[in-house]
């Protein structure tokens, strides 16, 4: 069969609108201006960032609101060597689990102005802004070390 | 089989959700345990039915798990099918007889997306969706299926070509409690009598659209034509397909059709079969009826079906 | 509760492109095999319960309804299950549920894949509102999870690069096998782009077109099989949430919680000495160890020791993944699936040229999401 079709392209494209959600919304208007919030479960008390309404583990909602401070300590990483098509950044770079001081879960994001290779677990960071913050993660451009020494206690038990 | 019954239902309906897909489902599951006396951790299983594309992004099922609190680790599993398939799953765990309670929930953001197009990619992939037939075209190639049938006096020729179903965003959970367990939790258990779905073709044109065969196996599998339901609840979002299956499931005048005003009136993709099933256990729990029909449906022209029969005991 | 067997098992040859077949044309190539296998036709199954990760790999949305004719299933009840990467393993224990509840008798279950219709790691990490695009697939969220094992086990630099061997090895004997390197070497592993530090190319699954069927059937369907049955001892699922305070990412609870629960069901009080072989879902190589340790076969952190000292090979003591696992192949929603099946595969002695001498009882383990959602079960030569 050398005449067999064997692939025809059917392209699909689809718009959607998303809702962030109410903490979502809520945690993004907080980015727009420079600060960032987490939610304290009223139940376990434990302060999630970024907060999505609902406690993970005792599925209630949570509405009380946490200013924390936009510093923290690395709990794991990883230096990614592979391009995709989503992303525009310059290989490698690093993405990393980020306890932020005063939350008790991790915020996920990248790490620069830092050699790769001297990018530690319980290393401490903070965030850098964008000038023009959006009302996104994005609005933070990346977290950068402090200078301060490690804090490998602080994240026991966070990975 | 091992008697199982719903005892308890919580739906939200909403024009547009301003929730994420957790926030729209806690209400619902916090509702319905309340109502049924529980708390999470007395829930034996959790099964929750969704699909991806309604928020475009993969993997929606699993933020929206974020809702039951799944910690300590719980006994779960999702459908990527409306939600009447997961209380269908549900109710086969429950059948192995080492739990009592199951939590069954569903959650649809419908109104994210253009969902008439959306839909159009459950047909084959090669040979129908790449034309992208919407969903309201398909469902009046099934209209007309049935108009030119002869089979309809004229005022159901006039119901069958009524206004697309309006879409909405929405949530719904049901827990499920088998025998003794349910008589202790709730005053009048909704006892699932018979329940059971079949499938068609997916090729339209090779089925007769006018008629639907897979309802009527389910409901001959479900004891449907052996029971009197006072009220049916059909998954019917467009209104000759009401028509199509009240004549498979041979329903007569006696039986009230939807009196929840059905999906013609809020069609929460993925949710709105869970949620006839729900109503149709209302209806019997608070005592409008001793036998209630629910159905549910799948897929293009109802592709696929599921009966469901609900019935109070002594 | 019913037991259930399984009578007839099929996959197809897996590939990175399997042009040759369409979606219906690739399940139905796995389907056919396994009813081959079971020889029986579709007329004698009762009902199909097919798997798959999300529908956005191939842009088909709730494909059973365009899967049902190419099944058999018309007519019938058709499932559609859908659990992230463990969906291979829990789409057959919903299989299972039904023929050990009593609804039916003969149940087909199938899972499948066919990641070159489609761009898995577009649909894997799309454009998501509200957060910047930083993951670059399954890699980016796995290897920090990995480092934190490194750190915490203190195992040696190598163990991810020996288990790449090991199962790529393996899969030569697997004529199924997606991946057939028959000249890999630890230095080739080793000397591989490191993708996503601490993770080479090498030690990475492939992406693969495949699928994998089976037949489960009640006691009377088992005993009117020609064949061997491999019996169902147990099966379990659990899952946890994706992100919380003090979650445990190397050695997650939910696991651990599956696994207690499975071998309480199968009678098992020591899975090392009582397993004979395991197929566990390794979709980069450091989660053998990993995982070793998750479902018990060792202590905390001593996981890796099993692999480096050979226990873990093929002529091992406790053989993990002897067809050459995940990352031999790897179609995503049927990866689960196919470690189930080659677990049946072993205890009914038809594994051909990886069979274990003397498997009476094997393990198949998926796990999926953010290493959160778990499928296993222990299948057997014999009944509980």
């Amino acid at each position: 069969m050398s005449d067999a079709v064997k692939l025809f392209k059917a392209p699909i494209r689809l718009e959607y609108t998303i809702p962030a959600g109410r903490a979502t919304s809520r945690f993004c208007r907080g980015l727009a201006s420079g600060r960032l919030y987490g939610q304290r479960c009223p139940e376990c008390k434990k302060v999630n960032v970024p907060p999505r309404g609902a406690c993970p583990t005792c599925g209630v909602p949570t509405e009380e609101e946490v200013l924390l401070p936009d510093s923290g300590t690395i709990t794991t990483f990883c230096i990614i060597n592979i391009a995709f098509a989503a992303q525009a950044l310059e290989l490698p770079y690093a993405c990393a689990s980020i306890l932020l001081d005063g939350a008790d879960s991790t915020l996920f994001h990248l790490i620069q102005e830092v050699p790769v290779a001297e990018i530690r677990m319980g290393m401490r960071v903070r965030a850098v802004w964008a000038e023009n913050k959006l009302a996104s993660l994005e609005a933070i451009r990346h977290f950068k070390p402090t200078g301060e020494p490690d804090a490998l206690a602080s994240i026991e038990g966070h990975f | 089989m091992r008697d199982v019954a719903v005892i308890s239902f919580s739906q939200l309906l909403v024009d547009k959700a301003e929730a994420n897909d957790a926030e729209l489902v806690m209400p619902v599951v916090r509702e319905a345990l309340g109502r049924a006396g529980l708390q999470k951790q007395d829930i034996g299983f959790t099964c929750s039915g969704s699909s991806d594309f309604l928020t475009g992004m993969p993997f929606s099922f699993v933020g929206a798990l974020d809702a039951v609190g799944p910690w300590p680790p719980i006994e779960e599993s999702h459908v990527e099918m409306d939600g009447a398939w997961a209380l269908y799953e549900a109710w086969v765990r429950l059948q192995h007889g080492d739990i009592d309670t199951a939590l069954v929930y569903a959650f649809g953001r419908s109104t994210l997306g253009p969902i008439e197009d959306i839909l159009a990619l459950q047909l084959d992939p090669y040979y129908e969706a790449p034309m992208w037939p919407d969903a309201t075209s398909l469902a009046a190639l099934q209209a007309r299926a049935l108009l030119d049938s002869g089979r309809l006096s004229d005022s159901d020729k006039k119901k069958a070509t009524a206004e697309p179903p309006k879409i909405v965003d929405g949530a719904a959970a049901v827990v499920l409690a088998s025998g003794d367990r349910a008589r202790k939790l709730c005053s009048r258990p909704a006892f699932i009598s018979g329940i059971d779905h079949r499938i068609e073709s997916h090729l339209l044109g090779v089925r007769d659209l006018s008629h639907s065969v897979s309802t009527e196996i389910a409901a001959k599998h479900a004891g449907c034509f052996e029971k009197s339901p006072t009220f049916a609840e059909l998954h019917a979002p467009y209104s000759a397909q009401e028509l199509i299956l009240c004549d498979a499931l041979k329903l007569d005048k006696q039986v009230t059709i939807n009196p929840s005003g059905g999906a013609q009136n809020n069609n929460a993709v993925m949710v709105a079969g869970l949620i006839r099933i729900g109503e149709a256990a209302t209806r019997v729990s608070n005592r409008e009826a001793d036998c209630a029909l629910a159905h549910a449906s799948s897929g293009p022209c109802l592709q696929q079906n599921l009966i469901c029969m609900l019935e109070a005991r002594a | 509760m019913n037991r259930c067997a399984v009578i007839g098992i099929g996959q197809t040859k897996h590939a990175q492109k399997r042009a040759d077949v369409s979606i219906a044309g690739l399940v139905r190539e796995a389907a056919l095999a396994a009813l081959a296998d079971a020889e029986l036709t579709f007329s004698d199954i009762d009902a199909v319960v097919i798997g798959k990760a999300p529908d956005t790999f191939e842009g088909v949305m709730m494909p059973e309804l365009y899967l049902a004719t190419a099944l058999g299933a018309v007519g019938k009840p058709m499932m559609r299950v859908h659990t992230a990467g463990s969906v291979g393993g829990s789409t057959a224990l919903v299989a299972a549920h039904l023929v050990q509840a009593g609804v039916h008798q003969r149940v087909l279950t199938v899972a499948f894949e066919k990641q070159s219709e489609s761009e898995a790691m577009w649909a894997l990490s799309p454009k998501f509102p509200f957060q910047p695009p930083l993951l670059a697939g399954a890699g980016g969220y796995f290897a920090p999870i990995i480092r934190a094992y490194m750190m915490r086990s203190d195992a040696p630099s190598d163990v991810g690069l020996q288990v790449a061997v090991k199962d790529r090895l393996s899969a030569l004997k697997n004529p199924y096998a997606h991946l057939q390197m028959s000249d890999i070497t630890l230095e080739m592993v080793r000397n591989s782009p490191m993708l996503w530090d601490p993770i080479r190319y090498l030690e990475t699954c492939p992406s693969s077109d495949g699928a994998c069927a089976m037949i489960l059937g009640d006691d009377q369907a088992a005993k009117r099989a020609l064949r061997p049955p491999a019996w169902i001892r147990g099966g379990a699922m659990r899952s946890e949430p994706t992100m919380f305070s003090g979650r445990n990412l190397v050695d997650p609870q939910a696991g651990r919680d599956c696994a207690a629960d499975l071998y309480r069901q199968a009678g098992i009080t020591n899975p090392r000495r009582e397993i004979d072989v395991a197929e566990i879902y390794v979709p980069f190589s450091w989660f053998e160890p990993m995982w070793l340790e998750n479902l018990g076969f060792a202590e905390r952190n001593q996981g890796w020791r099993l692999t480096m000292d050979g226990t873990t090979a093929l002529n091992g003591d406790l053989p993990i993944n002897p067809s050459g696992g995940v990352m031999a192949t790897n179609p995503i929603g049927a990866s689960g699936m196919l470690r189930f099946a080659e677990a049946a595969l072993q205890v009914r002695g038809l594994a051909g040229d990886h069979q274990i001498d003397g498997a009476r009882i094997a393990m198949g383990h998926a796990f999926g999401g953010g290493s959160q959602f778990f499928a296993m079960w222990i299948v057997g030569s014999e009944p509980n």
